[in-house]
């Protein structure tokens, strides 16, 4: 198999280290959260392209399919969505928080206003 | 009985929504109280049991494992689990008065639903067999940690939230990542099954990305240095109650993980023979103590200095089974033991002191010793146990690690242990100095020792503390049976 014919899991690399990236980069407490939703996301593309089987039909039994696709990454993954989509409310919902204490969402600004102390 | 490792889970997850449908202030906090016995006594059956019988295996409604998801037990997390538990049942009756007092009164009820979220997440990430099953609870128990520290009255609480929720979830994610690439090649998400398949496909790339991102998540989740950013103000802002619970819990379970990783899945061989694993890890572990511990020396907040010195301790666990060895890996789990005892004491005991006078500055807290002797002195014995004074259940675990230095002739491993001993006596002496050997001042006359209810649960642990420092047959004696087992079982 040719490199690029595992395009999948460049796209996994890729999502993963532009998310990464964003949430250690960027101070915008906001972004943040969105860098770390599109790294949770990389890693959701890569379980269930694990479980994709070439050639293989959904996961539903029907008469004269022999080859399915393997189920359980995607139902793995729907766990894991849940975990993903949990995180980001909670996130958010802390920084909404941060906004009314601090007026800001900068983080730099947090720690100038919070050296004041 | 035999449904007693599900009830581990099931009992404080159905009482979290029960919580916030009570009504009051009290009935909640009773309930918790009520749950956090119960599951104690549960955890106490269990390994009863599994001393009697070897491990336990329950399988999740009726699914044989692999398929299904297997609740597996042996000595190892019955132990971590009777740790958990049984700070869970002093803790909860101590958060009464202490939550209380630093929690807006509407949300008394969903503090207690979160105190029982997190509950139910470690006991899962204990008991459970799936390392699936695992990263979901990691994150039930991460999720509602978070939601508790945003709680506190500071706010600079919110800010450690958030810090702790991207620290978090990173570290996570990277386990996600590790168990997705190890099931991409063998299949299973049972930590037995895997075990045995693992050995046939270690020798590919995958499995060493596996690896590594195993490793540097669960090094995020149990603060091991440099990876430790989130926990100092974490500790330091949320309620006490809080702070008291996971300090003495949840690095700890992921202390436990990070065992179970190593030394189940991988095995001994595999994770400090093929991997470089022992040098990186023994040498974090060191710069990490004596950083952390001369970090804790400049605190001007004691729960802060206590945060840094929960850092510096967790490199003593970290050391100890990166050895490797029958004896490392005792010392490990007999430091993760009694370092639960000694920083449950200390931090409940600033609990007490933040009750009274709603500070934990290390300049408010001259002459306090002389206004509330009880709490002070529980302070100063937990303190006695985190330097390793001998009698104390802190000396047992220092030696048991020099022991197992010397035993592998690495002297100058047992002299930094030694010498950071010392570092810990200085920054304890600050505390004690100040409460015990200084006036206090005019307009703190009239501060009054701690209720009862407060100082009851305080010197349970303190009495834990000095217990488990002369009888090590319990706590020392189980954690080298788990450490036989562990290496034993190794491919």
């Amino acid at each position: 198999m040719d490199a690029l014919g595992l395009y999948n899991y460049w796209i996994v690399i890729f999502l993963m280290m532009a998310g990464f990236y964003t949430v250690i980069s960027h101070g915008n407490l906001v972004k943040k959260i969105a860098g770390l939703n599109i790294f949770q996301t990389s890693v959701f593309i890569l379980f269930i392209s694990m479980g994709y089987v070439s050639g293989g039909a959904a996961p539903i039994l029907e008469e004269g399919v022999t080859l399915y696709t393997n189920p359980l990454p995607s139902v793995l993954i729907l766990t894991a969505i849940v975990v993903g989509v949990a995180t980001t409310a909670l996130g958010l919902a802390l920084v909404v928080r941060i906004r009314e204490a601090y007026g800001t969402v900068e983080e730099e600004e947090i720690h100038v206003q919070d050296k004041d102390f | 009985m035999d449904q007693f490792p599900a009830l581990l889970i099931v009992v404080p997850l159905l009482a979290a929504p029960l919580a916030v449908a009570l009504p009051g202030r009290r009935l909640p906090w009773m309930l918790a109280t009520g749950v956090s016995w119960v599951v104690f006594a549960l955890a106490i059956g269990v390994l009863g049991r599994v001393l009697e019988s070897g491990a336990i295996s329950y399988t999740m409604g009726g699914w044989e494992p692999p398929w299904g998801i297997e609740l597996r037990i042996d000595l190892l997390n019955a132990l971590v689990a009777l740790i958990v538990t049984g700070i869970g049942a002093v803790v909860t009756p101590f958060a009464g008065r202490s939550a209380a007092a630093e929690i807006r009164p509407q949300n008394t009820a969903l503090f207690y639903c979160l105190f029982l979220l997190t509950y139910t997440g470690l006991l899962g990430i204990t008991v459970t067999g799936d390392i699936f099953n695992m990263f979901v609870f990691l994150e039930i128990s991460s999720l509602s940690s978070y939601a508790l520290i945003a709680l506190g009255k500071d706010r600079r609480a919110l800010t450690a939230a958030y810090q702790y929720l991207i620290m978090g979830t990173i570290g996570a994610t990277f386990f996600l990542i590790g168990v997705g690439l190890l099931y991409s090649l063998t299949g299973t998400l049972n930590i037995a099954d895997l075990a045995n398949r693992l050995p046939a496909v270690a020798g590919t790339r995958t499995v060493h990305t596996a690896f590594a991102f195993l490793v540097a998540g669960l090094g995020l989740k149990l603060a091991l240095f440099p990876l430790h950013l989130w926990l100092p103000n974490a500790y330091t802002y949320a309620p006490s109650a809080v702070s008291a619970f996971i300090a003495a819990t949840a690095t700890k379970v992921a202390v436990y993980v990070m065992i179970r990783v190593l030394f189940t899945v991988f095995g001994a061989d595999y994770s400090f023979g093929s991997m470089p694993l022992q040098p990186i890890l023994i040498a974090l572990s060191l710069v990490g103590i004596v950083v952390m511990s001369l970090m804790a020396l400049n605190q001007n907040d004691a729960k802060r200095l206590l945060a840094y010195s929960s850092v510096a301790q967790i490199g003593y666990m970290v050391i100890g089974f990166s050895l490797a060895t029958t004896a490392g890996l005792t010392a490990a789990l007999t430091h993760v033991f009694n370092h639960a005892l000694m920083k449950g004491t200390l931090f409940l005991a600033l609990g007490a002191v933040a009750y009274r006078i709603g500070t934990t500055l290390i300049r408010e807290l001259d002459g306090l010793g002389r206004l509330m002797p009880w709490t002070l002195s529980a302070f100063a014995l937990g303190g006695l146990s985190l330097i390793g004074v001998p009698l104390t259940a802190g000396f047992i675990s220092k030696w048991y690690l020099i022991v197992a230095a010397l035993e592998l002739g690495w002297w100058w491993l047992a002299a930094i242990v030694l010498l950071t001993s010392l570092i810990a006596v200085m920054y304890v002496w600050r505390i004690v100095e100040a409460a015990w050997f200084r006036d206090p001042p005019a307009h703190r006359q009239d501060v009054k020792e701690a209720p009862l209810a407060l100082l009851v649960p305080l010197w349970v642990l303190v009495a834990a503390n000095l217990w488990f420092g002369v009888d090590t047959r319990f706590s020392a004696g189980i954690a080298a049976r788990a450490a036989e087992a562990l290496l034993g079982a190794g491919p």
